[in-house]
């Protein structure tokens, strides 16, 4: 493990990330809710309207749709802006401004004008928060041409990931995940990468069985596959890190080779992310590779609960995904 | 203003303000460029609706003939730096800047050499390099970016302004309110120009609203607000120059509501009807006396600082305009087969 480099959190990562933007990209500017308060965002935000001032750092009224069209608007006029939504849940009342004006349009004007916005939009669930405290609707915005949608589950892709997002000329739906922040790593120095160029990866190497997964599903996959490994089953990890435009190719190049697929994800069955990765290997990859029909790991197909025992049966855990996984290789 | 109970009153009466316009004393200069930008407007929408009637345009076709004076007025105090965005009619707001005839005809037949390179027609308009940012047909849709657009101009730190134009019906969506709001609490450099024509599709505002001046929103949230005759050039032009001086000096948001009316009905070219609903042919004829372009020239005539003879020329100039810019456009290839996956993502070096 590479042990160079500054201690980050997950939170603290989108906090650099910020800092960096901020500090050297006078384009860039902050604008949601809960901005100004320490307790909305977790750790991501601490003092940065402190540090770079309110008109940068700009905490609004309970208007979603309006401030993340103005998002648009602003990335038209050339600045490059980040729209924060405490709770994806709430970000649906922007959803004109998002699938009806920003990812169409590139398109619309002949590809002449880019809103090279970023849509930060934070998953939190459970504490008995319930059904509309807790969505992961990562599926229904990777359906939508136009709109690159990344999911970071390391603490690296937390920061490089944003700053990627912010500094891409398309706009960008960027979704942390509240159940991650705690996750810590060394960090190198700020690299600027294309976002265009970012693919899946696989974070773990393994040769029984492929486990897909993003955002905190991955979390759970890696954890898993760490169990898996002292009962004996060499698990390969694919972090899908960008959902939309969706490349299948590390998914496929892994089952290829391993004949076993497991898809975890945070979000519903039907429709969903593992659907997409499970309809990717069946056209890709040779039906006689398979050794057993791939399994999917996602949350029940019902809205969140409140009561605690409900919850408890309702959020994938790793054991689930280590069960999962030990049926696949039977 | 009409009052505290934000009633149009006599400005949405139809049988009033056909007479000429009060000039108030602006350059014949201004008055002449006034005349051209709105016959030629007038020119190039019943080309269009020519051209729909006839089946050359294969799509819908949303006219604000009658309309004119609006974009006109409010276009007189704005530059290329300026940030406009419109909605589903608003070829008016597009020509009113100078954008050229051939790259909206284009545009509307679906050509690449369209403004939108043939990907977005009539009502996904742009011409970002005169100011135009863009138009299109969700309702309400791009209020919220123009409030955008205006914030950027106010960290920019330029005296630019940002101009939504949108339409009695889109008072009614949510968005515009939070936008309202948000660019009163800010002091966003935007202007919202509502044309209120009375009618959202087929439904008048008396069956939608429980009063018809939409100046009303400006003045709950705290925004300067003027509300005109829409058909009277240099009214509107007044009223916009002094709410557009205001934002650009850092003074915050204006509202201006111009009372108008169209002549067709909301899509298409038929004047007698309206989604299928017969129109009043006695208040269409009613709002036709209120023509901006008659009552312009009429004034023009009688303060002698306009002919018979100009008039007469002018014509012929703007007719040849656009009808050699429509054979132009009707002979513009399409886009290549390619644009349909080459212009989804941003095609360049990314940052």
């Amino acid at each position: 493990m590479n042990k160079k480099g500054k201690v980050y959190s997950y939170g603290t990562a989108i906090l650099a990330a910020f800092e960096y933007l901020l500090e050297k990209y006078p384009e860039v500017f902050v604008i949601g809710q809960g901005l100004w308060s320490p307790w909305y965002v977790g750790t991501s935000m601490t003092d940065l309207d402190k540090r770079f001032g309110k008109n940068r750092v700009i905490d609004t009224p309970v208007s979603e749709s309006a401030c993340t069209g103005a998002a648009v608007g602003a990335a038209l006029a050339g600045m490059k802006p980040i729209v924060v939504h405490p709770r994806l849940d709430f970000m649906l009342y922007a959803m004109d401004a998002v699938i009806n004006q920003a990812a169409k349009w590139s398109h619309m004007t002949g590809g002449q004008a880019h809103p090279g916005m970023t849509i930060r939009a934070i998953i939190n669930r459970g504490g008995e928060q319930g059904a509309q405290h807790s969505q992961a609707l990562h599926a229904w915005f990777a359906h939508v041409p136009g709109l690159r949608v990344v999911m970071p589950s390391t603490v690296a892709d937390a920061r490089d990931l944003l700053i990627s997002a912010v500094l891409c000329r398309d706009p960008v739906l960027y979704i942390d995940d509240r159940w991650l922040y705690e996750q810590e790593e060394h960090l190198l120095p700020v690299v600027e990468r294309n976002l265009s160029m970012e693919r899946p990866e696989c974070i773990r190497n393994g040769t029984d069985l492929t486990i897909v997964g993003s955002g905190h599903a991955t979390s759970l996959a890696l954890n898993a596959a760490h169990e898996l490994e002292k009962k004996g089953i060499s698990a390969e990890v694919i972090d899908l890190r960008v959902l939309n435009p969706f490349h299948p190719e590390e998914v496929i190049k892994s089952v290829t080779r391993t004949g076993r697929l497991l898809a975890v994800d945070g979000g519903w069955g039907p429709c969903g992310v593992a659907a997409e990765v499970i309809a990717s290997v069946s056209e890709f990859v040779s039906p006689h590779l398979i050794k057993s029909p791939p399994v999917r790991v996602t949350i029940p197909f019902a809205p969140a609960p409140t009561a605690s025992n409900l919850e408890s049966v309702y959020y994938p855990t790793v054991d689930l995904v280590i069960r999962k996984a030990e049926m696949l290789c039977e | 203003m009409t009052g505290n109970s934000f009633e149009l009153n006599t400005l949405a009466d139809p049988k009033k303000f056909h007479g000429e316009l009060d000039l108030a004393g602006t350059s014949t200069k201004c008055l002449r460029d006034y005349m051209a930008s709105m016959l030629r407007i007038r020119l190039a929408e019943q080309q269009l609706a020519f051209g729909r009637r006839e089946g050359f345009i294969g799509g819908p076709v949303h006219l604000g003939v009658g309309q004119e004076a609006v974009a006109v007025g409010v276009s007189k105090h704005l530059r290329a730096s300026d940030r406009v965005f419109g909605a589903h009619r608003s070829h008016s707001h597009l020509l009113a800047l100078g954008s050229s005839i051939f790259g909206l005809f284009a545009e509307v037949l679906g050509r690449n050499a369209g403004h939108s390179r043939g990907m977005g027609g009539s009502m996904h308009l742009w011409d970002q390099p005169r100011g135009f940012y863009g138009s299109v047909p969700i309702v309400a849709g791009t209020v919220p970016l123009a409030v955008g657009a205006g914030l950027a101009a106010k960290l920019q730190q330029s005296d630019d302004v940002a101009v939504s134009y949108l339409g009695d019906g889109a008072m009614e969506e949510g968005v515009v309110h939070e936008s309202i709001n948000l660019a009163s609490i800010n002091d966003i450099p935007v202007i919202f120009v509502v044309e209120n024509n009375l009618f959202a599709s087929h439904m008048h505002i008396s069956t939608r609203q429980p009063t018809d001046s939409t100046a009303r929103f400006a003045a709950a949230n705290g925004v300067a607000h003027k509300v005109v005759d829409g058909n009277d050039v240099v009214a509107v032009a007044s009223a916009a120059g002094d709410l557009i001086e205001r934002a650009r000096a850092g003074k915050g948001p204006g509202f201006i509501e111009a009372v108008t009316f169209r002549w067709y009905g909301h899509v298409d070219w038929r004047e007698d009807i309206d989604v299928g609903l017969h129109r009043s042919t006695e208040e269409l004829n009613n709002w036709r006396e209120r023509d901006p372009i008659r009552r312009l020239r009429d004034a023009m005539l009688s303060a002698r600082v306009w002919t018979e003879q100009d008039d007469g020329e002018l014509e012929a100039r703007l007719r040849e305009e656009v009808s050699s810019a429509w054979e132009q456009a009707m002979q513009a290839p399409y886009p290549p087969i390619e644009a349909l996956m080459d212009r989804v993502y941003y095609q360049g070096e990314q940052t």
